[in-house]
C-alpha cells in the first residue's frame, strides 16, 4: 500500500502516489496518480472514463484502504450500480461498508433559471459533506463539465472551477475529474487549464472497423511516465491496460534447454532443443505442419509438467485436439490436467492492440511456463508492420522476463524469401525454424531448417520430415549433386544404394569364393609335393640305411682279416678298406 | 398551466412555498433574501411562506433539491418545481421564473 501522505526516501522526493490498482496503468504512472491532486482524464463518449473513475474507487476502497467519494453529473446512482455490476463490483455493498459514497448532481438547464450573482459553494458543501462523512481519500467527479450545460454564466463558472481545484487540494484528496473530448481544446470546456497536475488521455478509434481503445498520460508533473499511447481494454474483468515492460533489454536468461517435442529436431539444436525463456518461430508455407511443431512443443511442455497457453487464430480448442490425436499427439488429458489451456479467437474479432492486450491479461493471470501463438501472422494482418513490431517487441520482452518460453508460428505466403513484415518480426526470435515445401519431380515433399538460434550451434542441414501417425518424424538425408533428394526421389536414392550395396556384397563374395579355390588349389599342391618329398626322404633314408649295414658288413670284415693276418698297419688296411671302395 | 388557471389558484389563495438556499450570511445571501422578500410582498403578499435553509448548517439537504449553486430559490409549491440561480436581483427574470404574474 501506498502512503499518499508521505514522501518516502531521504535521497529523492517522490511525489506521493496513489494507486489506481488498474492493471498497467499504475505500471506506466510508475505508481499511480498524484496523491491528494487533482487529475484529469479526457475521452469521449464512452471510452471509459467512467469506468476508470469507478475502478479508481473500488480498487482504493478494496485494496488500499482508501475510501471514495463518485459524484456523478450524468449517471443517477442506480444506473452506475447496474453497469458496474456486470464487472463484479457490488458498489451497493461498498457504500453499506461505508467505503464508497455515491452523490448524483444533477444539472439539468430546462428548470434552471439564472439572475444575479451566485456561486457554487452548495457543490463544494455537498462534495465536503460526502468526503467528511466516510472520510474519503479519493473523489471522483464525472462528468464535470455537465455545469457548463445547465449554467449560462461561464464566468462564474470558470472561476469557481478554479476554486473547487484549489478547494480539492486542500481537502488533501486524490481526485478524479472527467471531462469530454474537445474539438478545439482537449476538453470541450478547457478543463486542462484548470488542471495541471495529471492529464490522462482516453481514445477509441476505429480502423477498419476494428475498434481499439488507446490510453496515453499527456502531462504528469513532478514524476516521470510512460508517454506513450497504451492500448486498455475494457472486460467482464474490468479495465486493464497494456503494461510496458522494463524498456530495456535487461532479463536475466536461461542456460537450461527444452525439448522441441521431436527428438531428431533437438539433434539439430546442439543436441539439447530450445533454451527455456526463448522465443521460437517456426515459419512456414501452408500445409507444412507449423501447427503440429507446436502441438509436439507443447505435449512435451505438458509431460514435463509444465503449465501451457496455446493462443490459436485458426482453429477451435475442439478441432486441434482432434487434428493432434490423428498423428498420435493426445493433448486432451493435458486440458483436462489443467496443464493445457487453449484459447481460441478469430485474428478480426479485435485490433491488433486488442489482442495482445487479451494476451497479456491470460499470460498475466495464468502464468505459465511455455506459450504459443499460432499463427503469429495473423495478427500482423491486422496492424502495419511498425504496430506489430512494436507490439510485438513488448510482448516478446514481457515473455522473456517471465522466463517464459515462446513458440509462434508464422505463415509465409511466399516460398523463398520472407516477406518485408516477416523479417522485421524475425530479428526479435531466437531460434527460427524455417519449413520449406519442397517441390520436384511431380511431388511435394517437406523439408525444414534452423535458420538461426542464438547462442548454440546448430545443424546447417536441410533435413526432410514427414508427418506421420506418430507425429513428425525428420528422416535421414539424401544429398546428390543436384541437392537433397526427397521424397520418391529419396525412395530411389535409397533403392539405388541398396542396390549397389547389394552388388558390392555379392562382388566380395564372389572374390571370397576365388580366395577359397585358389587357396584350396595351393594347398593341394602343397600336399602333393609334401608327398612327393616324404616318399623321396624315405627312399634315401633307406639307401643310406643300407650303405651304412653294408659299411658296417665291410669293416667287420676288415677287422677279421686284420686279425688273421696280425697286421696292424694302418695305412694298408686304409688302402685296402680305399681300394675296396673304390672297387665296389 | 394557462393564465386562466394561475389566475384561478392565485385567487383561491394557494399557498406558495419558496425556499432559499443559502450558504452562510454572504453579501449574496442576504440580497438574495431581500430580494425575494421584496417580490413576494410586491406580487404575492399573504400567499407566500420563504424558507430559507443555510446548507452550512444543514448541508445533507442540498441532496434532496440537487441543489449545486447559492443562492437557489426553489418553487416547492405550487407545482411544477422550479429554480432560480443568483442573487434575484433582476425581478423580471424571477417573475417569469416563478411563473407569476406581475400586478400591474
Amino acid at each position: 500500500m501506498y502512503d499518499t501522505e508521505q514522501s518516502p526516501g531521504p535521497a529523492r522526493i517522490e511525489l506521493p502516489k496513489s494507486p489506481t490498482g488498474i492493471q498497467g496503468l499504475d505500471e506506466i504512472t510508475l505508481g499511480g496518480l498524484p496523491g491528494g491532486r487533482t487529475t484529469l482524464v479526457v475521452g469521449r463518449a464512452g471510452s471509459g472514463k467512467t469506468l476508470l473513475g469507478i475502478e479508481f474507487l473500488v480498487h482504493g476502497a478494496l485494496d488500499f484502504g482508501e475510501p471514495g467519494v463518485f459524484i456523478s453529473f450524468e449517471e443517477t446512482p442506480g444506473d452506475l450500480v447496474q453497469n458496474v455490476a456486470s464487472l463484479g463490483y457490488d458498489l451497493n455493498d461498498l457504500c453499506e461498508r461505508n467505503l464508497l459514497a455515491i452523490d448524483h448532481v444533477e444539472v439539468s438547464r430546462s428548470d434552471i433559471i439564472e439572475t444575479g450573482e451566485f456561486d457554487l459553494e452548495a457543490l463544494f458543501i455537498r462534495l465536503g459533506y460526502a468526503i467528511d462523512s466516510i472520510g474519503a481519500k479519493r473523489i471522483v467527479l464525472d462528468t464535470i463539465e455537465s455545469l457548463f450545460s445547465g449554467l449560462t454564466n461561464t464566468g462564474i463558472l470558470r472561476a469557481e472551477l478554479r476554486r473547487l481545484f484549489f478547494w480539492l487540494k486542500d481537502k488533501g484528496v486524490t481526485a478524479v475529474v472527467t471531462g469530454e473530448s474537445g474539438e478545439v481544446t482537449m476538453t470541450r470546456h478547457g478543463l486542462e487549464e484548470y488542471i495541471s497536475d495529471c492529464v490522462i488521455l482516453l481514445d477509441h478509434r476505429v480502423d477498419d472497423q476494428i475498434s481499439t481503445r488507446r490510453l496515453r498520460v499527456v502531462k504528469y508533473r513532478g514524476t516521470v511516465h510512460g508517454t506513450n499511447e497504451y492500448p486498455f481494454l475494457i472486460d467482464e474483468g474490468g479495465f486493464s491496460v497494456l503494461p510496458i515492460t522494463s524498456a530495456g533489454l535487461l532479463h536475466t536468461v536461461s542456460s537450461e534447454r527444452v525439448s522441441s517435442g521431436v527428438e531428431r529436431l533437438d539433434a539439430m539444436l546442439d543436441g539439447e532443443g530450445f533454451y527455456r525463456g526463448s522465443t521460437i518461430m517456426v515459419a512456414g508455407t501452408p500445409g507444412t505442419g507449423k501447427s503440429t511443431f507446436a502441438a509436439h512443443f507443447l505435449n512435451a511442455a505438458c509431460l514435463r509438467g509444465e503449465k501451457c497457453l496455446y493462443f490459436s487464430f485458426e482453429e477451435s480448442p475442439d478441432q486441434i485436439v482432434r487434428n493432434m490425436r490423428s498423428i498420435g499427439i493426445d493433448l486432451a488429458p493435458h486440458i483436462e490436467s489443467g496443464l493445457l489451456e487453449i484459447h481460441s479467437s478469430r485474428p478480426t474479432m479485435y485490433g491488433l492492440e486488442m489482442h495482445l492486450v487479451m494476451l497479456f491479461k491470460q499470460i498475466r493471470e495464468r502464468q505459465p511456463e511455455v506459450v504459443v501463438i499460432d499463427p503469429l501472422s495473423d495478427l500482423s494482418a491486422i496492424g502495419t508492420t511498425k504496430d506489430v513490431k512494436v507490439m510485438l517487441t513488448r510482448l516478446i520482452d514481457y515473455l522473456k522476463t517471465n522466463r517464459i518460453t515462446a513458440l509462434f508460428t508464422h505463415l509465409l505466403h511466399t516460398q523463398e524469401e520472407m516477406a518485408p513484415s516477416d523479417l522485421a518480426v524475425s530479428s526479435l526470435i531466437d531460434t527460427l525454424i524455417q519449413l520449406l515445401d519442397v517441390e520436384s519431380a511431380g511431388e511435394r515433399n517437406r523439408g525444414l531448417y534452423v535458420l538461426k538460434s542464438r547462442g548454440m550451434g546448430h545443424s546447417n542441414q536441410i533435413r526432410e520430415y514427414r508427418i506421420t501417425d506418430g507425429g513428425i518424424q525428420l528422416v535421414d538425408v539424401y544429398v546428390g549433386p543436384a541437392g537433397m533428394f526427397m521424397g520418391t526421389a529419396r525412395l530411389m536414392q535409397e533403392a539405388k544404394e541398396r542396390a549397389e550395396a547389394q552388388a558390392r556384397n555379392e562382388e566380395i563374395a564372389a572374390r571370397q569364393r576365388e580366395l577359397e579355390l585358389e587357396r584350396n588349389a595351393l594347398e593341394a599342391r602343397i600336399a602333393a609335393l609334401q608327398n612327393e618329398f616324404a616318399s623321396r626322404e624315405e627312399e634315401l633314408q633307406r639307401m643310406i640305411e643300407a650303405e651304412s649295414r653294408r659299411q658296417k658288413m665291410i669293416d667287420a670284415g676288415t677287422r677279421a682279416i686284420e686279425r688273421l693276418r696280425k697286421a696292424d698297419d694302418d695305412k694298408k688296411v686304409q688302402a685296402t678298406r680305399g681300394e675296396t671302395g673304390v672297387e665296389r | 398551466m394557462t393564465n386562466t388557471e394561475e389566475m384561478a389558484s392565485e385567487e383561491n389563495g394557494e399557498k406558495w412555498i419558496l425556499r432559499l438556499y443559502v450558504a452562510g450570511q454572504t453579501p449574496k445571501s442576504l440580497a438574495a433574501f431581500a430580494n425575494l422578500k421584496r417580490i413576494c410582498e410586491e406580487h404575492l403578499a399573504g400567499r407566500y411562506e420563504i424558507e430559507v435553509i443555510d446548507l452550512l448548517e444543514h448541508p445533507q439537504l442540498a441532496r434532496g433539491d440537487q441543489i449545486f449553486a447559492v443562492p437557489t430559490l426553489v418553487r416547492k409549491l405550487p407545482p411544477p418545481l422550479r429554480k432560480i440561480i443568483g442573487d434575484l436581483s433582476n425581478t423580471e427574470k424571477v417573475l417569469v421564473g416563478l411563473d407569476v404574474q406581475p400586478r400591474r
